[in-house]
């Protein structure tokens, strides 16, 4: 009985070049840097997991199916530095076994700070993936699997989505499985699927950790665990980076042959099918209401958002960054605005992150900064840069036009 | 382990320098830490130390001198009340922690100029076996070990650990008259101290101390590798053993109520090459070239004391930069209180205890990447020496974000909460041990 349903994310951040408070000039992203971390993830993870999975969606004649979503910003990069990977992903949305999710093109925390802004990406990230793969996302997915009832509510009232992914945390669960399709408070329409954060992780975080009881994972035992759902569950929920293919775990960890073998495996069984997130919805109704009055994320055990927020820095940072959200739009200068929303991307924030920054770990992954220190005063000077860029461009315009409306906008958006 | 049984406790000849309130640096700092925790945990130390006979401090320890025979003029320890297992033996001596051929001249000078002055003196001063100085620093560091080793002679003790060059021929005489065991505690190196300008005779007596010694402590993995790297001392015999830092024990919330109109940023040492004084102010000159309410502070004395204040005045910040001479005790933790920011731009810094104070003192900390305190800290930002324009970046945002000041400040005086003496004391300890019942 249980579909398995795959959806990985895939993104890369803009990572900002060491800018000083005595710097003067607006390239503030690191080419180089940027375009080696894109080239060495595509031949490590991207390509040879592309093509694994193609591969088997080809070798099971359909029966094997998976989603991504993938971020604007990923993907403009993969447009810029790696065109052999976009060109795969174009050949996995041919198959029609693939399904796109939608999300911020920015893979920002805006919904906690601007529903505009939020909105916006939003749309922008469909229109990209409509561009590109012909195939309008129905399925939203917030940065993080950042998730709280407004969000469910904002996501029914845009009225394109049919459901909305989030983690499977025990403290909105209680004694419920995430093996069902739910429905969040407060909506009629939208559904919700949930992570099965404990298979997830089997594959995403200890696949290779030897220390791990269950090592070595192989895939007859994990399709033990899948099977043992069926009867009580419709759906198990696999939700992780695709970085996990190759780049967290590498290749000779063995997690390519776990892949290629895994869907043979679990179709031997009659019961188990692969659905991506649009079938599954499509094929079951919701058991239950979800409740999430405070904000919840896939991030650490603690499934919050101190993570992006958890210091002072990162709070001042995010508050300083979207205070000027008036002021950028007022400019209307793309290029102010681009760079803005660059900035918006979570990862800035994780990388100023001192929550385990004494142990060092996770946190660490492809992090250009020494400290989160560091990663603070870059942001800052960078930001500091960006407002006077803004300012320059809007103080003619004051001084002439007639003063800056700014209800209008606003009014525009509440949801 | 019976640490407590009188039988079977480890008793240290312990060859230091400086103890308070009279400290002048880190080498001092340290050896009053490090004995003090020792003492907690029982270990018996005869601390000996030089000390001049006419300088105005040499009330606050027990003094025994080897000319008096033993048969002492007991002058009473303000702190040995504290002490309960540490004897002092003071050697009449001009060393002194941080000595250089040419300032070890200078004192000795003064000195003879003082007892001109004053006629009470009664010692005879031929140089000879009598004298209590050698006409050059190395004549002294040599005549310093045989009174050391006279000393000995009279004590009882397992294990011998002296710190830094200038005991360590003491050292070396001591334990093969003895023929006890011989820990050298590296706190720097002539290199730290002098750059590439290598004094040949200190770099030998470094060297044949760390070869003779039994162990060596290193304080830190940069001065490890110094040692193994410089002097060709196998790696096996060398530790590394960090630093404390001793609690202040005042805890304050330093309100940032007291609004002041500009901020303090503070350099705390001895203005010498090796703390890289000239790297500090050419960054304030691009700090003040953006901001304007803010004031450096230089506390300290050294060589490079007046070139400094030139420079500042070559710089054209002469009026933004303060020079408040060598500070002590009270006005040290008065200065942490005022600033803002410390700053230690060492080129060679082994350890570097006074950024661990600064934390303590509630002050965030710009520390060099060339310091051993590095390794240790983690909350605490890091700049190369030489890279100005990256201090001054740092400089000027911790200055104008209160946010970056407050989460250094918060982690940064927990982290220094782990880095207790007794931990230092505790693998001293350990050293010993291993050194006494070889494997």
């Amino acid at each position: 009985m249980p579909s398995i349903c795959f959806y990985f994310q895939v993104h890369q951040p803009m990572r900002l070049r060491h800018y000083t408070v005595f710097d003067n000039d607006d390239r503030y992203f690191d080419e180089g840097r940027n375009a080696a971390i894109c080239k060495k993830v595509a031949n490590k993870c991207y390509l040879p997991a592309n093509r694994t999975l193609l591969r088997l969606i080809q070798q099971h004649k359909g029966r094997f199916r998976v989603a991504y979503s993938l971020t604007g910003i990923l993907l403009e990069q993969l447009d810029r530095y790696s065109p052999e990977v976009l060109s795969t992903f174009h050949a996995l949305a041919k198959t029609g076994c693939v399904e796109f999710l939608a999300e911020t093109y920015y893979h920002s925390l805006s919904f906690l700070y601007s529903r505009k802004e939020f909105i916006e990406q939003v749309r922008k990230q469909i229109d990209l993936v409509r561009d590109l793969f012909g195939q309008t996302p129905k399925v939203f997915r917030n940065t993080e699997l950042i998730y709280n009832n407004d969000l469910g509510l904002l996501i029914e009232a845009m009225g394109c989505f049919d459901a909305i992914l989030t983690e499977g945390a025990d403290h909105i669960l209680g004694y419920r499985s995430p093996n069902f399709v739910y429905q969040p408070k407060g909506c009629r329409r939208l559904k919700m699927l949930l992570k099965n954060y404990s298979l997830s992780d089997d594959i995403a975080f200890r696949f290779s950790n030897r220390y791990w009881a269950q090592w070595p994972l192989t895939v007859e035992k994990f399709t033990r665990w899948i099977n043992a759902v069926n009867g009580s569950g419709n759906v198990v929920n696999l939700f992780m980076d695709y970085e996990t293919l190759g780049e967290h775990q590498w290749e000779d960890t063995g997690i390519f042959d776990f892949m290629r073998c895994l869907p043979g495996e679990l179709l031997k069984h009659p019961d188990n099918d692969f659905k991506t997130p649009s079938e599954v919805v499509a094929s079951y109704e919701p058991t239950g209401m979800i409740d999430v009055p405070h904000v919840i994320s896939w991030a650490d055990t603690e499934r919050d958002l101190s993570a992006w927020l958890g210091n002072p820095m990162q709070s001042n940072a995010i508050h300083e960054l979207y205070r000027l959200e008036k002021q950028i739009k007022r400019a209307n200068d793309e290029r102010i605005l681009t760079d803005w929303r660059k900035l918006q991307a979570s990862d800035h924030f994780y990388y100023m992150c001192t929550k385990y920054f004494a142990d060092g770990d996770v946190h660490k992954y492809f992090n250009p900064y020494d400290s989160p220190y560091d990663s603070y005063i870059n942001f800052m000077n960078v930001l500091d840069h960006l407002e006077r860029r803004c300012a320059a461009k809007e103080a003619p315009i004051l001084s002439c036009d007639s003063p800056p409306a700014s209800g209008i906008p606003l009014a525009a958006v509440s949801v | 382990m019976g640490l407590h049984d009188e039988g079977t406790r480890v008793r240290v000849f312990m060859l230091g320098w400086e103890f308070p309130p009279f400290i002048s640096g880190g080498l001092g700092t340290a050896c009053y830490g490090l004995t003090k925790a020792l003492d907690q945990l029982g270990v018996r130390v005869t601390f000996v130390l030089p000390k001049m006979v006419d300088s105005q401090y040499a009330t606050h320890v027990r003094l025994l001198t080897p000319q008096a025979k033993r048969q002492e003029i007991v002058r009473r320890v303000a702190r040995t009340d504290e002490l309960t297992n540490v004897s002092f033996r003071a050697i009449m001596s001009p060393l002194q922690a941080y000595a250089t051929p040419k300032s070890y001249d200078e004192k000795v000078e003064q000195v003879l100029r003082l007892r001109r002055e004053t006629t009470t003196w009664s010692g005879s001063g031929d140089g000879g076996g009598g004298a209590d100085y050698a006409g050059d620093l190395y004549r002294e560091v040599h005549r310093y070990a045989s009174l050391a080793m006279d000393m000995a002679k009279g004590e009882e003790f397992d294990i011998i650990h002296a710190h830094d060059w200038m005991t360590y021929p003491a050292g070396v005489g001591v334990a093969m008259m003895s023929g006890k065991p011989l820990v050298v505690h590296i706190h720097s190196t002539e290199f730290d101290r002098s750059g590439e300008h290598v004094n040949q005779m200190v770099y030998n007596i470094e060297r044949e101390g760390m070869q003779r010694a039994d162990r060596v402590i290193a304080v830190s993995h940069l001065t490890r590798s110094i040692v193994i790297g410089r002097y060709g001392i196998p790696g096996d015999k060398v530790e590394v053993v960090y630093n404390g830092v001793e609690r202040s024990g005042v805890w304050s919330m330093t309100p940032e109520t007291i609004k002041r109109e500009e901020k303090i940023v503070l350099f705390l040492g001895r203005i010498t090459m090796q703390k890289g004084p000239e790297y500090f102010l050419q960054a304030a000159k691009k700090v003040l070239d953006v901001m304007d309410n803010v004031k450096f502070v230089m506390a300290g004395s050294g060589d490079l004391m007046y070139r400094s204040v030139e420079l500042a005045a070559q710089l054209g910040i002469g009026n933004k930069v303060l020079f408040t001479g060598f500070l002590r005790g009270d006005d040290v933790r008065r200065i942490f209180r005022m600033a803002d920011l410390y700053v230690m731009p060492s080129v060679s810094e082994p350890f570097g205890i006074a950024p661990l104070e600064a934390l303590d003192n509630d002050v965030p900390v710009i520390i060099s990447k060339q310091s051993g305190v590095s390794e240790v800290l983690r909350h605490a930002l890091k700049v190369d020496f030489w890279d100005v324009n990256e201090m001054a970046n740092k400089i000027v945002a911790v200055l104008k974000y209160p946010p970056l000041r407050m989460t250094l400040r918060n982690h940064g005086n927990f982290e220094v909460r782990k880095l207790r003496w007794r931990d230092a004391a505790q693998s001293c300890l350990r050293i010993y041990e291993e050194t006494l019942v070889p494997a």
